[in-house]
């Protein structure tokens, strides 16, 4: 077990106080089969390392002591200089070495460097709200392993942000113990992507999971900007019962700093299927498991990342319940209804009507 | 196969008869061919061939199997239960197959029949628990009877005993009854064959097409699994030898088996191990009824039983020995089948509510409590009564061969079951009177003729079907247990010209595997298998158990979701693509493939 790291696909059960609250919601949905992108948590043990292994606590405690707390001022001050210490501080080795394997086991993964997001990920004791600054802190974009380590330390830093250091003192939250996880997570690359429900919504059959695909990134399928390939799974069997391939003439794509390029979709692909049997399924699985997850109908973003091998490029970008169908009861004609031998002869007679039609 | 799609299949009038096959008509009864002067009629409809049940060129007393078992399908849809939509299943022999055409009821008639059917039918759906269970009892009898049933040579003098008894009659007159006799107890058993089978397919067809209906595109494999039993009797054979090969592992009697020698060396060699007289003793107590068996399919007069032929079983246990000895579990995974068939149906169940939830289970519970019958049968009549009574049939054979009828008891076959009695009044006629039989001057020449015959129609597979296929193929039975869908005759009919490297099939058991080919055309060939390999048929049997746990898929030309080779993979776990029409064709032994047993497709990958 690395004390410093944990990566989202590891077996071992994620604890919220070394992973904070993100990190563990990620971690906890890889292993529920719904893949987010890959990435890892650089844990509160490496900060509270970072912090007691240097003379940083003792230092910050040094800027915090008899702060006058009713001068905003003052408090910016102090703030500026304690997060100036924390993006100065050499990172004790031990942590260092770790965080730079787990980031380079994550390139590894992706078949060479590419661009990250680091996020906070803050312990549930410092984190009053979902506004609250520490949690909000986001890079973007960001491409190797110097860059990485200083955008850790600046998510570290955001622990002493002048209103993060003025909310703990008006809540009463002392600062012994306080500690912040940072998430380090693949930009997703789509080479595909699109939606998927886990219900057929033509029928309100909840035993398919109808999918809608396109090339590139999935804000396409959403606004209908692009006819879609459409696939619908059975759920329980995980097989395809229907596709239909459409003619996708454009796509949108990353430019690997943030940008995004619409383009038109070369011949020989337009008319090809935006997803290979396998990655259907794989779609159709990671859209079972978020309704198996959340107990209802779900309707899922996903995208298949380009630069993550077969078997490991599918992934879930957001699920959230689906409310038009969900809630209804299965409609069965009557004509099959009970299980008797008057309805056994009206099967037997209806089954010889449709297959003459 | 021409790149533009024909409508229509030959006409069987059309056909050329193979060289050297001239005459075949003559071998088969007058109201099983095609007749000139019914050519209007029999053009008029459509005949698919059943190579799935009779994949080899019958020889003429083979026929018994295809009359008695068409007949009795036909007379339980048509005079017992008058099943609303359909009569039987007509059937011709052309050329040495079996063609089948299904007969359905004029629309206008359906609904009186319907009372008939509500009253017959729920009669043995009501009672479908002690039914079965006197039908147990009425088919065992009737084996009993076939296998008490001895043919044996007439006596120089009619016994003195009988003089004295003032019986009045010599043995000629039991041999004749005798023989009758067996002819009507395998009769009987066709009947009783039929008598749940065609009542669970129904219900299992009800249920089907609730959820059909329910689950608007639901994979047929996903029924079928639902249904699926994982103790039937058809898979009690497989079972006992590895029981036994265990039984020799534990007993330490590796060694005994290893080299794969000969039945008797192996049992002579266990025997006089230490603690050897254990394991045959075990060995004996399963041969009956459990080698009641045969590698064929019941249906041929050559099919090989275990109990005849003890290589056979014990070539299994030795393989079954060496792989247990390894530490491998032999028996088929019932825990996770189960396990998985109530998932399958759980999750379903899930997705609906109220009374639709209600009707599921109640028809779901219907179709799995009558659906062991589906599969019990099969041990019943085609292995045990058909392996009694083909035993009989050489045993008679024997008779005639040891009084210069004909050389081996095996060419009794050569004769149909009626003309097969004239032979015995020659025999007895000639024995009465004192003279030779005309046989012995008569047979030899002539089986040599029919045999010369058979072989040249067996050098040609059977075309698929005949005449004009209707739009759609509606008779559900068909589509079920031939797996001839309109997707599948619009296939033979070349009308499908997609990828080339590409089968299609029914999906009939669910799993992707990727290995090579090994292309088995009959029984004998089943030893050339190599663990891992897929097996590829023109059609498979279920008693082929033991192979099963050799391959890692099966593909099959003929077949629906209900046929024994979807079954026997469910059960075993395998993949299994049937009714692909020709992949033992197309595909050759080495070939690299891809069987995905979930889609119903087998795909070339390096040939």
């Amino acid at each position: 077990m690395s004390l410093y790291s944990f990566p989202f696909d590891s077996t071992e059960t994620p604890q919220h106080e070394r992973l904070g609250g993100k990190c563990t919601s990620l971690a906890i949905m890889t292993s529920a089969g719904m893949p987010v992108p890959p990435g890892f948590a650089v844990t509160t043990d490496a900060f509270d390392a970072v912090m007691n292994d240097t003379k940083l606590h003792a230092q910050i405690e040094e800027h915090l002591k008899g702060l006058d707390y009713n001068n905003p001022a003052e408090i910016d001050r102090q703030a500026a200089l304690i997060r100036e210490l924390i993006l100065t501080q050499e990172v004790p080795e031990a942590v260092r070495l770790e965080v730079v394997e787990a980031y380079q086991n994550l390139m590894n993964l992706c078949g060479g460097e590419v661009p990250v997001a680091v996020r906070s990920s803050a312990t549930a004791e410092d984190l009053p709200d979902a506004s609250f600054a520490g949690q909000q802190d986001t890079y973007l974009w960001i491409i190797g392993e110097h860059n990485v380590m200083q955008k850790v330390r600046e998510c570290w830093a955001s622990l002493y942000t002048a209103r993060a250091i003025s909310y703990r003192e008006a809540n009463n939250i002392p600062s012994e113990g306080l500690s912040i996880a940072v998430a380090i997570q693949k930009m997703v690359n789509s080479r595909s992507s699109g939606v998927a429900m886990t219900i057929d919504p033509t029928t309100g059959d909840k035993t398919k999971i109808v999918i809608d695909s396109s090339w590139g990134l999935g804000e396409m399928v959403v606004s209908g900007e692009v006819t879609p390939d459409n696939f619908v799974v059975d759920k329980v069997m995980l097989s395809v019962v229907n596709r239909i391939i459409s003619d996708k003439h454009e796509e949108l794509v990353p430019n690997g700093r943030g940008g995004i390029t619409r383009r038109e979709v070369d011949e020989e692909r337009r008319n090809s299927p935006s997803l290979s049997e396998e990655e259907v399924v794989a779609v159709a699985k990671l859209a079972k498991a978020a309704d198996k997850h959340y107990g209802c109908v779900q309707d899922v973003e996903w995208a298949i990342d380009a630069d993550l091998p077969a078997g490991a490029n599918v992934l879930l970008l957001q699920s959230r319940p689906e409310t038009v169908w969900s809630q209804k009861e299965t409609p069965v004609a009557s004509l099959s209804g009970g299980a008797g031998i008057e309805a056994i002869t009206r099967s037997l007679l209806s089954s010889l009507e449709k297959n003459k039609k | 196969m021409s790149p533009r799609a024909a409508k229509s299949f030959p006409s069987p009038y059309s056909l050329k008869t193979p060289k050297g096959a001239e005459g075949w008509q003559d071998l088969y009864p007058y109201y099983l061919v095609f007749q000139d002067n019914q050519r209007k009629a029999e053009e008029a409809k459509f005949w698919f061939c059943d190579s799935q049940h009779w994949p080899n060129v019958f020889k003429p007393f083979e026929v018994i199997g295809v009359e008695f078992a068409s007949r009795c399908l036909g007379a339980y849809n048509t005079r017992h239960y008058i099943v609303p939509p359909a009569n039987g299943i007509d059937f011709r022999i052309h050329m040495g197959y079996n063609y089948f055409s299904p007969v359905g009821v004029a629309p206008e008639l359906i609904p009186d029949r319907v009372p008939h059917f509500l009253e017959r039918a729920g009669h043995y759906f009501q009672n479908w628990g002690d039914l079965l269970e006197n039908w147990k009892k009425k088919v065992l009898k009737n084996i009993e009877e076939i296998d008490a049933i001895n043919f044996e040579a007439l006596p120089d003098m009619v016994p003195l005993e009988d003089i004295k008894n003032g019986v009045g009659m010599d043995p000629s007159v039991k041999m004749f009854e005798d023989y009758d006799r067996l002819i009507n107890l395998v009769y009987r058993n066709w009947e009783h064959h039929f008598e749940f089978l065609n009542l669970g397919y129904v219900a299992y067809l009800d249920f089907f097409m609730f959820c059909k209906e329910a689950f608007p595109g639901i994979p047929d494999l996903a029924i079928a699994k639902m249904v699926m039993g994982v103790d039937s009797v058809l898979f009690r054979p497989d079972d006992e030898l590895k029981d036994l090969a265990d039984l020799a592992v534990k007993l330490g009697l590796t060694a005994q088996f290893a080299g794969h020698q000969s039945a008797e060396k192996t049992l002579a060699a266990v025997a006089a191990a230490p603690k050897g007289a254990e394991w045959i003793a075990a060995f004996e107590k399963a041969q009956d009824p459990w080698f009641n068996y045969t590698v064929g399919n019941g249906f041929y007069g050559t099919d090989v039983y275990w109990r005849d032929n003890l290589d056979l079983p014990v070539g299994y246990i030795a393989d079954y020995v060496e792989r247990a000895a390894k530490g491998e579990q032999l028996h088929r995974p019932k825990d996770a089948l189960i396990a998985e068939r109530d998932r399958i149906a759980g999750e379903y169940a899930e997705a609906l509510s109220g009374e639709a939830a209600e009707t599921f289970q109640g028809k779901l519970g219907l179709a799995r409590a009558v659906y062991p019958y589906v599969e019990d049968h099969n041990f019943y009549i085609e292995h045990w009564t058909m392996g009694v009574f083909w035993r009989k049939v050489r045993q008679l054979g024997q008779l005639l061969a040891d009084q210069g009828f004909w050389a081996n008891a095996e060419d009794i076959l050569y004769i149909d079951r009626n003309r097969v009695r004239e032979v015995l009044f020659d025999y007895a006629s000639a024995w009465a009177v004192g003279t030779e039989p005309i046989g012995p001057s008569y047979w030899p020449a002539e089986i040599a003729r029919r045999a010369k015959i058979i072989n040249a129609l067996a050098q040609n597979r059977p075309a698929p079907a005949f005449n004009e296929p209707p739009a759609e193929i509606s008779e559900p039975f068909t589509v079920m247990l031939w797996g001839i869908t309109t997707e599948q005759v619009q296939q033979w009919l070349g009308a499908d010209s997609g990828n080339k490297n590409e089968l299609k099939g029914m999906a009939a058991s669910g799993g992707v595997v990727e290995g090579k080919a090994r292309v088995i055309f009959s029984p004998d060939q089943l030893g050339e298998l190599v663990q891992g390999e897929i097996l590829v048929a023109p059609v498979t049997a279920p008693s082929w158990g033991p192979v099963f746990g050799k391959i890692s898929a099966t593909v099959t030309d003929i077949g629906g979701m209900m046929s024994h080779a979807a079954i026997v993979c469910r059960e075993y776990g395998l993949p299994a693509v049937t009714g692909t029409g020709s992949a033992s064709t197309t595909i050759k032994t080495g070939m690299t493939l891809r069987v995905d047993g979930t889609n119903g497709t087998v795909e070339i990958l390096k040939k």
